[in-house]
């Protein structure tokens, strides 16, 4: 096998031509790792917000939040289900939910408005949703017209502040504390008590009903109950499939373009390195034919230069996964048409996606190799010693 | 122009990374078109529509209804000259998996008010006359493989049930404001079957005098500003904006996703360039002896390099131009009447410029500087 | 006045933290219409010399004219333009573009003058005929032996119809015969057209086919010879 140094030292004395390629990868792999970081950030924040121990229910049919509806009956024949857990002060674990939009406008630029989820809970929410918390203020009180603020919100909204007042559905709404979901869907989202926000927008119909299970093992079975159940019409789901669904809309297209525009700049890249190894092969002839007669295999000389290009391409990956790493954690939003919300979430990288990335460099550089390597293989002495 | 052949025979001396380069440049130009078609397309939507026709939506929010009663209030104000309102449905067709708009409106007074929606006078009339008829897009025939005439059925999900329609017509918009992929069905139809007539989703106000739209505008909102569903009217152009808004960093990321291939093909591009550039100071040398001026060295390089950039901008632009139309490309319906237009041309035409200029200028550099006597020693 | 005039010359170059010093105040003269052979052992200054009648190189000090014109005072872009009319160079090796024909490579020294396209081919033509490879026009220097090689240069360094022609070493990677074909070539282009011919040569066999031989060595004009055989002077 020819000594990995001689690449290396090769590589090392074209440094400008090097540096492009590896760079023009790099570039590639940066946009690849932020594009599926970006539809990643959006299917995760999605995701997070369903637990599986909890079960969603909507009117049958309806295949958002918006389009439900279902009568206070349905909220009692659930209430007294057995598949539903009993909390510590022996009260069902179900809170059913108002859900609306309204237009709100944005902090940065009041003429931009965005669709923002006001959520009617019911207090035993806190408890059915565990990984929401209260991160300033106060839980609105029964009774009042007082909202909760979800984080990724009030930065983004003016008059968000605690203290400060809401005006949405031709009332004043005062903000009593911001709370925090784990980074969920939820986090956009302004909550407030049910029964408030029934007279205000559409009357005595709940949009749905979640509760949390008693066994979560038992989800089908549940849902079976549920959904044969001839006093009502409804469909029940795993709240984490809800809401993973309620994703794939926007996340199949944030993926399919990364998959597309990450693909044509790729073609773009592996031509970069084929031209960078044919010519590095060209101006090295002489050494290659030395190497044939000191008695290396063709063989060796195809693995040698396959070698060098995967490296300069790993260079690239790993300058790729530089540029994008910063990426992690900035914030956007855009509007989620499945369920016509406004939605922020953050880029997510994770390790996978880097690992991914670096993978991606290398198949480009040893398929940009790959031709020049066979052609370095199959040079003759004579031809190269010329 | 008698160099010429100078240029292309150098041109020609690899053919392979000649052909390369230049699809790389396309490949990136492509892309760059693309993307930023994405962002023109969007910014093109926030301009549809006119100013002649209002829309009044529920204050508190455009998925709340509005009362059948403030339709004939509003018919009543001066400068009003036509009245519809429509309902959105939002009926899935078969798995759902591929979205369409549909919904019902006032037939007579909605095609009345849109003359952009264009179809034969029979369609019209036996659409107007059937009550469970519907309209449709164009487009809606190629994607659900629908028939004029045929019964189509869509599962309600705010309006549960079965709904069935025929389709009395095939319309074909004369403006991309107006979707080419929506199924229109009758008013009464929607109120007799959900049992609760007098709801509106939204009204359509068409005025006398587009300059009068704020005006106009304003005298809705306040009639109803105490009442118990409180309106916001505002023009058409305004309410497809709002939906344009919607899309929030989408734009800004295509930009800058365009940026970083134009950026990575530059790479390739001056790589390719440098490396011929190295392989032929002996040459260089050679012709300066010959009497090849500095100046014309440079030049020739240049040249080069341009040639390079330009045919793969043209293969590049002039491939998006043509293959999204050839494919009526419409982003699943997120892109109405995308196109590429003149304007990404232009720039794109710049890109390549500019890339013939950082690309070709290091290499015309060196060779205008070329010492010759130094390089004619290691030729020899 | 001869046609090439060297007066009191010095030349320098630094090589790392190195002075060398070629020439130390040479003068020399190269009449119109002689066939001169520079000769000398390694670092003796021939390739200089040729390359500051050329104006490819300029003295530290001294004059260098030829036909009249004084070459070590122009400037680059001067250089340039003068030379494309009144300078003929031949190298050792890679004289040619190897993406151009031959007849190509010809023409070169004619795309920077103001004929006309059938102006120049038939220069061209008639350059190609004088050396013999009128049949060998579009092919390519890959296509032609090492002697076909130099005659094609040789075509290109007559074709603008040069003051004079300069040649380091070109038979220095022929073999015998193709040698032999070049240097009769050149015997010819000095006796039945009267091209003034300067050529810098090792070989002692090329030297005799000039007319008059200098001899360099450290930078100095040691000796002068006129052939023994045809001398015209």
């Amino acid at each position: 096998m020819i000594p990995i140094v001689y690449n290396v030292r090769s590589v090392v004395q074209r440094p400008v031509s090097t540096a492009l390629t590896a760079l023009g990868v790099g570039l590639v792999v940066a946009v690849f790792i932020g594009m599926l970081a970006l539809a990643n950030g959006f299917r995760a924040a999605l995701a997070k917000t369903g637990s599986d121990r909890n079960v969603v229910v909507l009117r049958k049919g309806a295949d958002s939040e918006l389009s439900s509806g279902l009568g206070r009956d349905v909220v009692s024949i659930i209430a007294a289900s057995p598949h539903v857990a009993i909390g510590a002060d022996n009260r069902p674990l179900v809170s059913p939910e108002v859900y609306v939009l309204i237009p709100l406008a944005k902090s940065f630029d009041t003429s931009q408005v965005a669709n923002v989820v006001v959520r009617g809970v019911s207090d035993q929410v806190w408890t059915v949703r565990s990984n929401v918390t209260v991160t300033e203020g106060q839980r609105p009180a029964s009774g009042r017209a007082e909202v909760c603020v979800g984080s990724r919100l009030v930065q983004r909204f003016p008059h968000t502040g605690i203290g400060q007042t809401l005006h949405f559905g031709g009332r004043d709404w005062t903000v009593t504390c911001h709370f925090s979901a784990a980074g969920s869907a939820f986090e956009s989202e302004i909550w407030g008590e049910n029964e408030q926000f029934m007279p205000v927008f559409r009357g005595e119909v709940f949009q749905s009903i979640t509760f949390r299970l008693k066994d979560p093992a038992a989800f089908d079975d549940a849902q079976r109950a549920l959904q044969d159940d001839k006093r009502m019409t409804v469909d029940a789901h795993r709240e984490s499939a809800f809401y993973a669904q309620q994703s794939q809309l926007l996340g199949n297209i944030l993926s399919f373009l990364a998959v597309v525009i990450t693909g044509i700049m790729a073609v773009g890249a592996v031509f970069g390195a084929i031209n960078t190894m044919y010519a590095a092969i060209a101006s090295r002839a002489p050494e290659i034919g030395v190497l044939l007669t000191l008695g290396f295999r063709p063989t060796s000389v195809l693995v040698s230069f396959l070698a060098e290009s995967a490296i300069i391409a790993a260079i690239g990956g790993i300058l790729g996964c530089l540029f994008a790493l910063p990426l992690n954690g900035i914030v956007t939003s855009t509007t989620n048409w499945s369920s016509f919300s406004e939605i922020a979430f953050s880029f997510r990288v994770t390790p996978q996606l880097l690992v991914a990335g670096l993978i991606f460099a290398v198949v480009m550089g040893v398929l940009g190799g790959f031709f020049p390597a066979l052609r370095a293989a199959r040079l003759q002495v004579v031809q190269a010693l010329r | 122009m008698k160099y010429l052949r100078l240029v292309v025979a150098n041109l020609g001396r690899h053919k392979l990374r000649t052909i390369l380069t230049i699809l790389s440049v396309a490949l990136a130009l492509f892309l760059f078109a693309s993307l930023r078609s994405v962002t023109t397309t969007l910014a093109a939507t926030a301009q549809f529509g006119g100013a002649r026709r209002l829309v009044t939506l529920n204050a508190t929010g455009l998925v709340f209804p509005l009362p059948l009663a403030y339709g004939n209030r509003i018919k009543a104000m001066p400068h009003v000259t036509g009245l519809s309102w429509a309902n959105w449905f939002g009926g899935k067709y078969g798995d759902g998996k591929r979205f369409f708009a549909n919904f019902a409106v006032d037939a007579e007074s909605y095609l009345a008010m849109y003359p952009e929606i264009v179809m034969p006078e029979d369609q019209r009339q036996a659409f107007l006359k059937d009550r469970t008829g519907a309209i449709i897009g164009r487009r809606l025939l190629t994607q659900f493989g629908w028939k004029l005439g045929q019964n189509v059925t869509l599962q309600g999900t705010i309006f549960p049930g079965d709904w069935t329609f025929t389709i009395d017509g095939v319309y074909t918009p004369t403006d991309p404001a107006i979707g080419d992929d929506v199924l229109i069905f009758h008013h009464d139809y929607f109120d007799e079957r959900i049992g609760r007539a007098g709801i509106a989703g939204w009204y359509i106000v068409e005025i006398d005098d587009p300059a009068r739209a704020p005006a106009i505008a304003k005298s809705i909102d306040d009639m109803f500003r105490n009442s118990s569903s409180p309106t916001k009217t505002g023009t058409e152009r305004e309410f497809q904006a709002s939906f344009a808004t919607m899309w929030g960093n989408v734009s800004f990321l295509m930009s800058t996703i365009g940026l970083a291939v134009v950026f990575a093909i530059l790479l390739v591009t001056a790589n390719a360039m440098m490396m011929s550039a190295r392989e032929r100071t002996g040459e260089i040398a050679v012709l300066k002896t010959v009497g090849f001026s500095d100046r014309l060295l440079f030049a020739l390089v240049m040249v080069e390099a341009g040639a390079l950039a330009l045919t793969g901008a043209v293969l590049g632009l002039g491939g998006a131009k043509l293959l999204y139309p050839a494919i009526s490309f419409n982003g699943a319906g997120f892109l109405p009447g995308f196109t590429v237009t003149t304007s990404t041309l232009i720039l794109g035409v710049l890109v390549a410029v500019g890339l013939m200029l950082a690309s070709g200028l290091v290499p015309a550099l060196r060779a205008a500087r070329l010492p010759v006597v130094q390089a004619l020693r290691h030729v020899e | 006045m001869a046609l090439v005039e060297i007066r009191d010359v010095y030349k320098s170059f630094q090589r790392d933290s190195q002075r060398i010093d070629v020439f130390t105040g040479l003068t020399l003269d190269i009449e119109a219409g002689s066939f001169t052979a520079l000769m000398g052992p390694s670092g003796s200054g021939k390739s200089t010399l040729l390359n500051l009648i050329a104006g490819l190189d300029k003295p530290t000090r001294g004059l260098v004219s030829v036909g009249g014109k004084h070459v070590s005072e122009m400037t680059p872009g001067q250089l340039a333009a003068w030379r494309a009319r009144n300078i003929g160079f031949v190298f050792q090796s890679f004289n040619l573009l190897p993406v151009l024909t031959a007849y190509q490579n010809v023409e070169l020294p004619l795309l920077l003058t103001k004929l006309s396209g059938q102006d120049r081919t038939e220069r061209v033509k008639i350059a190609l005929d004088v050396v013999g490879l009128a049949d060998r026009a579009d092919h390519y220097p890959r296509q032609l032996s090492g002697g076909q090689e130099q005659r094609t240069a040789i075509a290109r360094a007559i074709v603008a119809d040069p003051t004079v022609m300069l040649l380091d070493e070109p038979t220095g990677q022929l073999d015998a015969k193709s040698s032999q074909e070049v240097l009769t070539l050149l015997q010819r282009l000095n006796n039945e057209f009267t091209k003034t011919i300067v050529i810098v040569t090792h070989d002692a066999h090329a030297a005799e086919r000039a007319k008059m031989t200098l001899h360099l060595e450290k930078g100095d004009l040691i000796e002068k010879r006129a052939a023994v055989a045809g001398a015209a002077r």
